[in-house]
């Protein structure tokens, strides 16, 4: 694609139906908690899709990922099989890991995610490896990766910037800042990120890296900024670093996720339904709406369409989490395998 | 046939590194100076001449960052030798090495194998005081999913970093740098040695002395020492940590019925007392007396020329040992009284 390419109104529905499966599988996992389906704490990228999913319409099928703890909306935004990816979460032989990692480390190799870690910041240290990889390798291959603005936290990150910058690597860094409203310590609540650095933004610039800042709740903003950070990557222009800020999900306050807004499309066209104590975000906020309310009022969409694209999508999830909850655990013999790569 | 050559320890390692560059162009080396400068101890010395910048890459001063790359690399296909410049500063890439390394590919279920080798130096005897002269294998053999190499001459220097780089797993490949002036026989560049296979560096019949790296070395001179009390000892030398070849050594005690373990890490929680535990589990029943064990004091490694040399057991005490074992006497107390 050309530098200075936009979203038109196919690629836009597009970016939307990727938004609404990342919506929809994150409820559906809050949903299998409640219903006492799920083993272990999760996380959940309720907030952010529009970052993801307008990264994912600006990144080739080729091109590597290396997504967070949070990636659940990065692995089934670009095509991964959510029905594995809720087996994977519930610990399920059919799960991407065959239940070996769980929702920290969902990793679809078949759609080009690197493997995921669930350690702040070490995101950046693989895929920065991977692209220097593929760069060595004399592929034309990209590598993005995904990270919370908590990695900036991280010693290896900054690490990372300084190697980035001086190999030019074919890298695009997104950091997902989903600190915006949130309560943090100072308001009583659970640690959010803690820094110093008044704009992060500034610190990969110190290394030379190419930097934006984004709104991450704006498709069209988030994917001209990936477009053109492809294009330098792989054009050996080196490495960007993409801040899509986004204000944190209410039900992403407290240390374990609470369902606090349920998605109905309605709301977007019509904002007196959505009253309660998160009125403001789900009218200002919330990407899903945000995106449904543009598509309708640019006539790109009906309302009818929307529904029936959410609708298809509702009931995909729904046949995911049957599988989900249908497919065996692993078998205890099966526990050692793959210690080593033979 | 194959040309058989007496090199240096290091030179022993350069070949293989060399010669598996030239095989495979996917296999790289990172590290601090190791490009133009060739290493600080000349580790590296004409890679970077032969292969370039392109694959002798140097990084910066950042241990944790870079290999954590190495990790995404083999990833994606490299096959990197990491070089961490002293053995101690593995504590630098240690999250990297235990979190990523060690658990991709079964966190994956197989989807990425990561083939890469981390190679640093350890060992006391340079004066380098407690940051600079610690042998730390002990650490990373703790963790599933690592292989450990510990070298103790020049051909098994040469074969197993052959091994290590063909591996499809993170290998951790320890060299002792007091070994690195050491001279010794290597043959051609195909000559392998595979994990998992201890070697009896001599055959014996009273007491089985199972020795790591440069304890290996040591432990030969206590078994010339032994000679003249009569005494034959075997020396068992595992090379590999992960995978450990058990039934050699068992078969080695279940002979001699007594064994000493010796390894340059500390006693405490270690190499030692690992091996220790699988002989009296699994020769229990052959043993005349307790398992002992030698090793490094439990303490930062002291700087002066007065106190660093006893830190690491030598002949003359493993010979004590030994001699106390098979006469029955009184074990002889450690170094520092």
């Amino acid at each position: 694609m050309a530098s200075g390419a936009t979203l038109d109104w196919r690629a836009q529905l597009a970016v939307f139906e990727r938004m609404l499966l990342m919506r929809h599988f994150e409820e559906a996992v809050m949903r299998l908690f409640k219903e006492g389906h799920l083993p272990s704490h999760y996380h959940v990228y309720i907030g952010q899709e529009a970052t993801g999913a307008a990264a994912l319409e600006a990144i080739d099928k080729e091109d590597l990922i290396c997504t967070t703890h949070r990636g659940h909306g990065h692995v089934v935004g670009r095509g991964a099989d959510p029905g594995r990816g809720l087996a994977e979460i519930l610990g399920r032989s059919t799960g991407f890991n065959g239940g070996r990692g769980g929702t920290l480390h969902l990793c679809d190799r078949s759609h080009n995610f690197l493997s995921t870690s669930g350690l702040v910041g070490s995101c950046a240290g693989l895929a920065a490896g991977a692209a220097y990889g593929v760069k060595t390798l004399g592929q034309s291959k990209v590598v993005a990766a995904f990270f919370g603005d908590g990695s900036l936290e991280e010693g290896l990150v900054l690490e990372v910037f300084n190697i980035a910058g001086l190999w030019k690597l074919p890298l695009i860094m997104v950091c997902e800042n989903n600190s915006g409203g949130a309560i943090g310590i100072q308001g009583g609540g659970y640690p959010t990120s803690v820094t110093s650095a008044q704009h992060l933004s500034r610190i990969p610039e110190c290394y030379g890296i190419t930097t934006a800042v984004v709104d991450g709740t704006d498709v069209v903003e988030v994917y001209e900024a990936l477009i053109a950070a492809v294009e330098r990557a792989r054009s050996g222009g080196g490495t960007t670093f993409i801040e899509a800020m986004t204000e944190r999900w209410p039900g992403n306050q407290g240390l374990w996720p609470e369902l606090a807004t349920a998605t109905d499309l309605r709301d977007a066209w019509d904002p007196s339904r959505s009253a309660g104590p998160h009125a403001k975000w789900l009218q200002q906020y919330d990407p899903v709406l945000r995106l449904a309310r543009e598509l309708v009022a640019g006539t790109m969409a009906s309302q009818e369409d929307l529904l029936a694209l959410d609708k298809k999508v509702r009931d995909r999830i729904d046949a995911a989490a049957e599988f989900a909850i249908a497919s065996p655990p692993p078998t205890a013999d099966t526990a050692a395998d793959g210690v080593f790569a033979s | 046939m194959h040309e058989v050559r007496t090199v240096t320890y290091r030179a022993a390692v350069l070949e293989a590194l060399s010669a598996e560059m030239r095989r495979d162009p996917n296999v790289v080396l990172l590290g601090e100076d190791i490009g133009a400068a060739g290493g600080v101890l000349k580790q590296t010395d004409g890679l970077f001449a032969e292969f370039g910048a392109a694959r002798v890459i140097d990084t910066p001063i950042s241990e944790s960052g870079a290999f954590g790359m190495a990790v995404g690399a083999a990833m994606t296909g490299l096959r990197p030798v990491f070089e961490v410049m002293f053995g101690d500063f593995i504590t630098l890439v240690m999250d990297q090495l235990v979190n990523q390394a060690a658990k991709v590919h079964y966190m994956s279920a197989g989807q990425f194998r990561v083939p890469l080798v981390l190679r640093t130096a350890g060992g006391i005897g340079a004066n380098l005081g407690a940051q600079h002269s610690q042998s730390l294998h002990a650490w990373v053999a703790h963790i599933p999913g690592l292989k450990v190499v510990m070298p103790s001459t020049p051909a098994d220097a040469k074969g197993l970093m052959i091994t290590a780089i063909r591996d499809d797993n993170p290998v951790i490949y320890f060299e002792d740098r007091m070994l690195y002036t050491q001279r010794g026989a290597v043959q051609g560049d195909d000559q392998s040695i595979p994990f998992g296979l201890a070697d009896i560096k001599r055959v014996g019949e009273d007491v089985t002395l199972v020795a790591t790296s440069r304890m290996v070395g040591v432990a030969l001179e206590a078994a010339a020492r032994l000679v003249e009390e009569g005494i034959s000892a075997e020396i068992v030398d595992p090379r590999s940590l992960v995978p450990l070849d058990l039934d050699t050594i068992v078969a080695s005690v279940r002979k001699t019925s007594r064994a000493i373990v010796i390894d340059g890490g500390y006693l405490q929680y270690g190499v030692t007392g690992e091996i220790a535990a699988a002989i009296a589990e699994h020769a229990f029943d052959w043993l005349d007396c307790p398992v002992l064990r030698l090793g490094a004091e439990n303490l930062p490694v002291p700087f002066s020329k007065t106190l660093e040399p006893l830190f690491l057991p030598d002949s003359a005490r493993i010979a004590a040992a030994a001699k106390a074992l098979v006469r029955g006497d009184a074990i002889p107390g450690g170094n520092y009284g």
